[in-house]
């Protein structure tokens, strides 16, 4: 008896100390700072195995890896603070361009062919929401439907064929091709949805709807429009990311993109502390996550070490990170 | 609202149903400014369907529902709000994972001017000089409701209902998370509500604390109101007296359903 008590009390006088020293306080708290230290961290031991991880041309690689991938976690995020996920979004990365392609081969300027990409891109993550919201069919379900959807629609209007981007002049270069295009559009992105989910209405009645839909229903917020407006803001980022692949490699695959990035997206998303079940969630962490995905991938391919490995830690880290969101949530709530 | 005797908040035949689930089957009811009525009655007896309705939560299967003695028809709950009507659930309805200041913001924002963003120092300020008048002691207003004890998230939740100058405000079992200490906080702030002449409706599963401060009772039966009176020292007593013969005939009912069920397979 006496023991068990002992040793209850002493868990919970460590767990005060975990909770209460300031250094653990700082990493409850900012999520974000300690997998950027990580990151660090492992920037720091590749450049000492390496010598050539710091310098330019790996540079410039390491953030085409995290770019694309960071635009599409961007918007994830929205959608698994809801509670909710797009498996789909990959996918809406490889048609997008191709709806570019075609319009522009119908005799419009490219803007309207980048317009009307990013449209439908929206359009489909309406229709996700909407069947997600009305039909009350899990959104992993709805987006493993459309996931498939649309990858049969890029094949058929592609014969499944790759076709050379259009476009000349400025615009190429602004969308994608330019050295540090893509890098200024996922800044543009992280920060606009980083200040959408923190600073305004839309981003607090995300968590709110995530937190407790009953509730945020009860106090008359409309859920059902926050879930597909979120929808839609995640499939529009796919469009955008998929489009700037395209001029940044002036060509347009019918495979690119799909699960791998979806599922690099999710990951980063979730090793940069958002859960999965809802509530929590940042978008600075998920761009942060992707960076150091794409670290350390970047990083083993400069080491020799295959990408069979590669997948072997990916599946490791998102496992701790999940673990690690699950105890921090205990840990935080025990604080009080 | 010159009219003293005039009805806040009235309803009259209300029914709901759930599919096959009669909820509620004819209810007439009606508050006055300044009065507290207290609603009792079973579990599943209806009460929170009703409530749920005069928030427009909720819409009735039939009935009409009149608010300052005009038919209105509720068809949400932000159209609810700005008729003055304002409820805190059973549930509660705050969201766990965001601040007190947040929560009680919810839905009513503010923003920094010609801005869509929000103005969290201001609302922060706002809340906490609104949670002291009312008396309600918080660490903080920057904490997350998560963190609060069942009375300080009660509190809050009663705050953010009358933060927005509730004319007409409803309780869903306001005690049933709380200590004797705290219950007894949460009475007074109902009390002094009653005295800046809010109209209230109170659902309560502790009688003694409904009497204590309430002007009037209802009991709600099987989806019916089954008694209404003014609180007198016999309240207690009369109300007693009904839930007995209730638990009475419930058990003639099952006595005799059970000696059905006993003849039945005798055969
Ligand atoms: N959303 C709903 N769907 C189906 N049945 C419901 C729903 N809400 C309440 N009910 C039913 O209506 C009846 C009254 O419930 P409620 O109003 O919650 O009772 P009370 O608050 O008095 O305990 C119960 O039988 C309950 O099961
Ligand atoms: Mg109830």
């Amino acid at each position: 008896m006496s023991q068990s008590n002992t040793s209850q009390s002493q868990i919970s006088t460590l767990r005060r100390q975990l909770t209460q020293n300031p250094v653990s306080q700082f990493f409850l708290k900012q999520r974000e700072a300690s997998i950027a230290i990580i990151g660090v961290l492992l920037i720091i031991y590749f450049e000492s195995q390496t010598s050539v991880f710091l310098q330019h041309d790996n540079i410039i690689n390491l953030y085409q890896f995290t770019a694309e991938t960071a635009i599409i976690a961007a918007g994830e995020v929205m959608l698994l603070i809801l509670g909710e996920i797009d498996l789909s979004v990959g996918n809406v990365y490889a048609l997008a361009p191709f709806i570019m392609y075609f319009t522009v081969q119908d005799h419009y300027p490219v803007v309207v062919g980048i317009l009307a990409g990013l449209l439908v891109s929206a359009f489909i993550g309406f229709l996700n929401g909407v069947v997600t919201v009305f039909l009350g069919i899990p959104s992993f379900i709805t987006t493993l439907g459309s996931l498939y959807i649309i990858n049969g629609l890029t094949l058929t209007i592609s014969n499944g064929f790759p076709e050379l981007t259009p476009g000349t002049g400025q615009i190429v270069n602004i969308m994608g091709n330019g050295p540090y295009s893509e890098i200024i559009w996922t800044v543009i992105v992280v920060f606009i949805l980083q200040f959408v989910l923190s600073r305004t209405r839309w981003g607090m009645y995300t968590f709110a709807t995530g937190g407790n839909i009953v509730g945020a229903k009860e106090v008359g917020i409309n859920t059902n429009l926050i879930k597909i407006g979120n929808f839609v803001i995640v499939a529009f980022l796919g469009g955008l990311s998929g489009i700037l692949a395209s001029f940044r490699i002036s060509s347009i695959d019918p495979l690119a993109g799909g699960s791998t990035i979806m599922f690099s997206a999710i990951a980063g998303a979730v090793i940069g502390g958002t859960a999965l079940n809802g509530g929590v969630g940042t978008v600075v962490g998920s761009l942060i996550g992707v960076i150091v995905l794409s670290i350390i991938k970047d990083g083993f391919t400069l080491l020799g070490i295959s990408a069979f490995t590669f997948d072997l830690i990916l599946g490791i880290s998102i496992l701790v990170a999940m673990l690690l969101n699950v105890r921090l949530q205990m840990l935080r709530k025990a604080g009080n | 609202m010159a009219d003293t005797n005039m009805s806040a908040l009235r309803v009259e035949h209300i029914s709901k149903n759930y599919g096959a689930v009669t909820a509620l089957r004819d209810v007439s009811l009606g508050v006055k400014y300044g009065e507290a009525l207290g609603l009792i009655g079973d579990n599943g007896a209806g009460k929170s369907t009703l409530i749920k309705i005069m928030t427009g939560y909720t819409s009735p299967s039939s009935g009409a529902i009149y608010v300052n003695e005009e038919l209105k028809h509720l068809h949400s709950v932000s159209y609810a709000r700005t008729l003055g009507i304002e409820t805190v659930y059973q549930d509660l309805a705050m969201i766990s994972e965001l601040s007190v200041f947040q929560n009680m913001f919810l839905k009513r924002e503010l923003l920094i001017r010609g801005t869509p963003f929000l103005d969290n120092g201001r609302m922060k300020r706002e809340a906490q000089e609104f949670l002291l008048t009312l008396g309600v002691k918080l660490p903080s207003v920057d904490v997350e409701v998560s963190k609060l004890s069942g009375g300080q998230r009660q509190a809050v939740a009663i705050a953010r209902a009358l933060f927005m100058n509730a004319k007409i405000l409803l309780l869903d079992e306001p005690l049933a998370a709380m200590g004797a200490r705290e219950g007894a906080a949460i009475l007074e702030l109902i009390n002094n509500l009653k005295k800046k002449n809010v109209a209230i409706i109170m659902i309560g599963h502790n009688y003694a604390q409904v009497l204590e401060v309430c002007d009037r009772i209802n009991l709600l039966q099987r989806g019916v109101i089954t008694y209404d009176k003014g609180v007198s020292s016999n309240s207690m007593d009369e109300l007693n007296d009904i839930i007995i013969r209730e638990y009475r005939i419930d058990q003639k009912q099952a006595e005799s359903s059970a000696a059905a069920d006993g003849a039945n397979k005798s055969h």
